[in-house]
């Protein structure tokens, strides 16, 4: 009887905590986003986001979308053959690629690459002081330090998609017109005549919802690092970074549930 | 007698149930140079953070130039804030800028400064430091000593009129150590500066100070001039100055509760 009465406390105890993050984090992004309109945004910080996100991370997107996009083609080639159905191999590549692996397998390795190394940053800033001397300069947190980043995120994250897509669609070509010997006719067709505005813009939808989970995550675990004592120090910040990936993939697949089930 | 800039009245602070300031009350006068005294644990970075808004006390308040820093209007605050300047212990610069950008920080966020006034002011002060030719440097290249007074440049940049150290010559070499005393003496008397240091190293607090205050498990327990502290009837006071272990109960109490409660400062 003690021990259900202390697991159920635990539990109460625990969900008490995730709703507080929860308040904390929504009210976090609140004020980042209403830094907005407290004066104008660096732009050149926002440049320099833009080309840690984007440009730093172009060559993984580049490679992981076209082993990506030829492994979805054999997939389905060795599907669709059977079948006798071989010239719907572009549009299932392209379908599967902008409506689903491209948001998601681009949010998964922004994550990895990105959210990591931001959460990291945060709370090795947060423990350094910087963001006390950041304070005490008048200067404001959200504004300068959270604002660029998120907005680069934006930015940066549908543009990635875009290009994990089309890479992703080429190395679907590459499988399955020079290994396995498909029409380029069909498959180029299949993917012209497949792909409606709607896909696009579902997918769209889905990069910049991740765009905003994968720095709003890592910022809010980086950011509010001190509140937990147990966090500080080199093992804080690594712990703090682990959590803060788990959670935005998490969260991220989440999302693109619902989404998904919204879209169809 | 003048006002003074900075009083502090009745503040309590906890962590947990840890009572780590209780009763505090202190003022500082204008160009004067305030040192906060106390071992390790005793509540002095905590007070020092109270008093730059960065954390509330559970009760008390804090005026500084007028303004009651816990329950200023954030616009308020950040105009106060403009005329303080915080030198901290790490420096706490910003690590992904060189030490140029970030003495020219607080200018270019707070000021319309053209940029070659801005680049004149950071040179000056980045001389003034005797940092010269340092500023393309990352802060990860500058030693313990080059980083503190690095952000005592950018603590300076905007003239304030009220300056705070947070252990100025902890870490740093002996030497070091007397350069930046006299940097905090050469501060107050050339530019007129109202000084706040927090420190435990004795020969910097009988150099510079004009007024010490001891503090001792979160209490004021001696404050006067230097000479009025070295001949402190207080035994704690007298055991810090002589380097003497201390056996007060209280202290040890506070203490190790702060450990137990992972909340010290």
């Amino acid at each position: 009887m003690v021990y259900l009465f202390k697991s159920v406390t635990k539990l109460g105890e625990a969900a008490r905590q995730h709703i507080d993050n929860l308040g904390l984090a929504t009210l976090f992004l609140l004020r980042i986003v209403s830094s907005l309109f407290t004066g104008l945004v660096s732009f050149k910080q926002v440049i320099k986001q833009i080309y840690f996100i984007g440009n730093r991370s172009l060559v993984v997107i580049i490679v992981a979308a076209l082993f990506t996009g030829m492994v979805v083609a054999l997939q389905f080639y060795d599907t669709l053959v059977r079948f006798g159905s071989v010239d719907l191999l572009g549009s299932a590549v392209a379908l599967s690629l902008i409506k689903e692996l491209g948001p998601v397998m681009t949010a998964l390795m922004l994550i990895a690459r990105v959210g990591s190394a931001t959460c990291s940053e945060i709370g090795i800033m947060r423990n350094e002081q910087q963001f006390d001397a950041l304070d005490c300069m008048a200067i404001n947190s959200y504004r300068y330090v959270m604002l660029p980043r998120l907005l680069a995120a934006l930015i940066c994250v549908p543009i990635l998609t875009g290009v994990f897509d089309l890479v992703g669609i080429g190395g679907g070509y590459i499988v399955g017109i020079y290994i396995q010997g498909g029409s380029p006719g069909a498959y180029i067709q299949g993917v012209m005549d497949t792909i409606s505005f709607k896909d696009v813009l579902v997918g769209q939808i889905k990069s910049l919802v991740f765009g905003l989970l994968i720095m709003w995550i890592p910022l809010f675990y980086g950011f509010y690092l001190h509140l937990n004592q147990k966090n500080m120090g080199a093992e804080g910040v690594s712990n703090g970074t682990t959590q803060a990936v788990v959670m935005s993939a998490i969260i991220m697949l989440f999302s693109d549930y619902i989404i998904s089930s919204l879209a169809l | 007698m003048a006002k003074p800039i900075i009083t502090v009245e009745n503040l309590f602070a906890q962590y947990g149930d840890t009572l780590v300031l209780k009763d505090v009350n202190l003022t500082v006068n204008k160009g004067e140079i305030l040192v906060i005294m106390g071992g390790s644990g005793s509540g002095k970075s905590t007070l020092l953070n109270h008093m730059l808004g960065l954390k509330t006390p559970t009760s008390g308040t804090i005026m500084i130039d007028d303004v009651d820093v816990f329950t200023a209007k954030n616009r308020e605050l950040r105009n106060l804030r403009k005329k303080m300047g915080v030198a901290f212990q790490g420096g706490a610069l910003l690590s992904s800028l060189t030490v140029a950008n970030n003495v020219k920080l607080p200018l270019e966020q707070n000021t319309s400064l053209d940029k070659q006034t801005i680049d004149i002011m950071v040179r000056m002060k980045l001389e003034l430091m005797n940092m010269a030719g340092t500023g393309h440097l990352m802060p990860t290249e500058l030693s313990g000593g080059m980083l503190k007074r690095a952000g005592l440049a950018r603590a300076v940049v905007m003239d304030p009129k009220l300056l705070f150290f947070d252990e100025p010559s902890a870490g740093l070499d002996p030497t070091t150590a007397v350069e930046l005393d006299e940097l905090i003496l050469t501060l107050r008397d050339a530019m007129n500066m109202t000084i706040v240091v927090v420190t435990h190293e004795l020969e910097s607090v009988f150099k510079i100070a004009d007024r010490v205050v001891v503090l001792f498990a979160g209490e004021v327990v001696a404050n006067g001039s230097v000479d009025e502290i070295k001949n402190s009837p207080d035994e704690r006071v007298q055991n810090m100055i002589n380097r003497k272990p201390n056996t007060h109960r209280d202290d040890g109490e506070v203490y190790f509760n702060r450990l137990l409660d992972k909340g010290g400062n």
